[in-house]
């Protein structure tokens, strides 16, 4: 069951993505960016160590706004997301959300990637057409 | 060293992107989206799709070649090594199957300096062969130590 009324949670998601989701994220993707895939290169820039792709994080995001609208691609209108932080693999993410905006099948929610206690995506707004 | 805006206003030739069935299914796997309509052309059919349907966020495989050449264009002057994305939006209008050609247009909306930093946003809008909109896309990249 979809959450449709206002202030009312959605069941997000947990994923824990593996070591080599950065390199199968790139080769999907198309965005091989050293930082996302080379750990010494991510390093000698300054960052911890690889990180993950934020577009990739936006997708766990869009599926969370999906899934919650019944699953139908057709159903994800709109999606607008910040990027505030870096993410690991090998990390738990978790996105949740709840509904800011309803109008019958018309629904707006807000949701928030987290990796621990860092904001990995906020201010994310999804407009989903409920089934 | 002061920010760069000459791009601004500036449009890049249309690029073009044929979709392909076993890049859905590539990119829907990482993702986790596990829809049979992503992977099936009969289950995308029964659904009312003409073939296997990308998942929304696809976007960003049909839209790489159109932003790519953007963010190293010499007009654009963007700061590479010190970029990080910003914020983003996708707009969806019809779906994207298997078999289409996408052909994505990019244009600089905005470059801006504040609080030291420089905020380069791009639209793409992205047309399917018989030029219905399939996705409009507001790209915000932010380039760390820009001065007004």
């Amino acid at each position: 069951m979809s959450a449709t009324a206002k202030g009312e949670k959605i069941a997000g998601l947990k994923v824990t993505p593996d070591k080599y989701v950065p390199h199968r994220y790139a080769g999907a993707s198309g965005d091989f960016n050293p930082i996302h895939i080379d750990a010494d290169f991510a390093q000698m820039v300054g960052l911890p160590g690889a990180i993950l792709h934020g577009l990739y994080v936006m997708g766990l995001v869009a599926k969370a706004a999906n899934d919650e609208a019944g699953g139908d691609p057709r159903a994800l209108k709109r999606l607008s997301v910040q990027f505030r932080g870096m993410s690991f693999p090998e990390q738990e993410i978790e996105v949740t959300g709840e509904v800011i905006e309803a109008d019958g099948a018309d629904v707006t929610f807000d949701l928030v990637a987290t990796q621990g206690e860092n904001q990995v995506i906020r201010n994310a707004t999804a407009d989903v057409t409920v089934a | 060293m002061a920010i760069k805006t000459d791009a601004v206003g500036k449009s890049w030739p249309a690029h073009e992107y044929e979709v392909g069935r076993e890049k859905i299914r590539e990119y829907a796997q990482v993702i986790g989206f596990d829809n049979p309509v992503h992977f099936d052309a009969e289950a995308a059919r029964a659904a009312g799709f003409r073939n296997v349907v990308a998942p929304p966020m696809f976007v960003v495989v049909y839209t790489a070649g159109a932003m790519g050449p953007v963010l190293f264009d010499p007009d654009v002057a963007l700061n590479f090594a010190a970029m990080v994305h910003g914020a983003q939006e996708f707009e969806w209008g019809e779906s994207v199957v298997s078999g289409d050609l996408i052909s994505t247009t990019t244009t600089c909306k905005e470059i801006y300096a504040k609080a030291g930093k420089g905020f380069y946003v791009f639209e793409t809008e992205s047309v399917n062969q018989n030029g219905d909109l399939v996705c409009r896309a507001t790209w915000t990249n932010i380039v760390r130590g820009v001065e007004e």
